[in-house]
């Protein structure tokens, strides 16, 4: 392995930035490519793939034999508001295999109590965020129903380009968002990425059933991710 | 399981590998590059080996790991990389095998 090589995908690793470590299995030429490099052929393909499905594996293109060593971020959560959905939807995040933050700065919502075992912020999510910036590895769910709350976070999960962004909320709420975050800077095409109102479309009454919503709604975006272009996105 | 979100730098192959690096050693990565029926470790998974045959990370359960640091310190020698193949352990020509009844490739290559 080039030393350059593994210096590179150390930082990339470090940074939850995702990396594919390509090796050429006959001469033992390797090298490495992010997410957006562009690679032409067969092998521009299965690196496509590979960044997709995270999965490793060996690879035939043009004659020659390649293994991809695909380095993705640990997909994560995080909620703003420690409110009742939150309650079921971080164990069942976590279970799913998407660890969770939980950020509330009202600490009579934000108890251990309430989360046990839980990774909580009683704190705004503008001092948690600066700390432990979202990427596009996180997937974001505000569901405060509090502008002051919830506002901030979502404007940074945009820009972050978080993998899925979704906002508790009724459309008439989400108009009213949609202007403030328009006020905030946003982009109407960032303000197109927010699931409002969020979660599958599943008929979900409960606070828990909400959860199973908007959990299926973020491993969806998690796993069609670069799919967008090819319309296999609902 | 539960996965950290973070790297566990500590505990890292590759991580270790670099730092190895940095000290001067010689180091040689093995990775698994591809398995058949029932694996314990998935294909990626790294083994780090240097000189003295300090190790880290894993390619098997614990199976196999022992032909391997042999065989990287012959690579770190010749600067050659070597693909290895585990069986289980009556069928192949090798001294050991994965009890558990899969095959494992195993690739090792020097750093640098």
């Amino acid at each position: 392995m080039d030393p350059y090589a593994l210096k590179t995908l150390n930082a990339e690793r470090r940074a939850r930035r995702a990396a594919i470590l390509v090796t050429d299995l006959g001469d033992g030429r390797d090298r490495i490519v992010r997410e957006g490099d562009q690679v032409a052929g067969e092998l521009g393909a299965a690196i496509a793939k590979a960044f997709r499905t995270g999965n490793s594996g060996s690879v035939e293109a043009g004659g020659r034999a390649f293994f991809l060593n695909a380095h993705l971020p640990q997909p994560r959560l995080v909620v703003i508001g420690a409110v009742h959905i939150s309650q079921a939807l971080a164990p069942m995040a976590r279970i799913a295999g998407y660890p969770v933050e939980i950020i509330d700065p009202r600490t009579a919502f934000a108890t251990s109590d309430r989360f046990p075992d839980i990774a909580l912020h009683a704190e705004w999510p503008e001092d948690v965020l600066k700390r432990q910036p979202l990427d596009g590895y996180t997937a974001l769910a505000a569901l405060t129903h509090d502008p002051k709350i919830d506002d901030f976070a979502l404007k940074a999960a945009l820009d972050a380009n978080c993998f899925y962004v979704g906002a508790l909320g009724s459309r008439k709420t989400h108009a009213k968002r949609v202007e403030r975050l328009l006020a905030l800077g946003a982009t109407a095409d960032q303000i197109a990425r927010i699931h409002a109102p969020i979660g599958l479309d599943i008929g979900a009454a409960s606070p828990a059933e909400i959860a199973v919503a908007v959990l299926a709604q973020a491993i969806h975006a998690f796993r069609s991710r670069g799919l967008e272009s090819k319309g296999a996105v609902a | 399981m539960e996965h950290s979100v973070y790297l566990d730098e500590a505990r890292d192959p590759l991580i270790i590998a670099e730092g190895w690096m940095k000290d001067g050693k010689d180091v040689a990565i093995a990775t698994v590059v591809e398995t058949w029926g029932s694996a314990p470790r998935p294909v990626g998974s790294h083994l780090v080996i240097d000189t003295e045959g300090n190790f880290h990370g894993s390619v098997s359960g614990g199976c196999v790991e022992g032909a391997v640091v042999t065989e990287a310190i012959d690579v770190i020698d010749s600067g050659k990389a070597k693909m290895l193949e585990f069986g289980v352990a009556d069928e192949t020509a090798w001294q050991v095998g994965l009890s558990c009844g899969g095959r494992i490739k195993v690739y090792v290559e020097r750093l640098g």
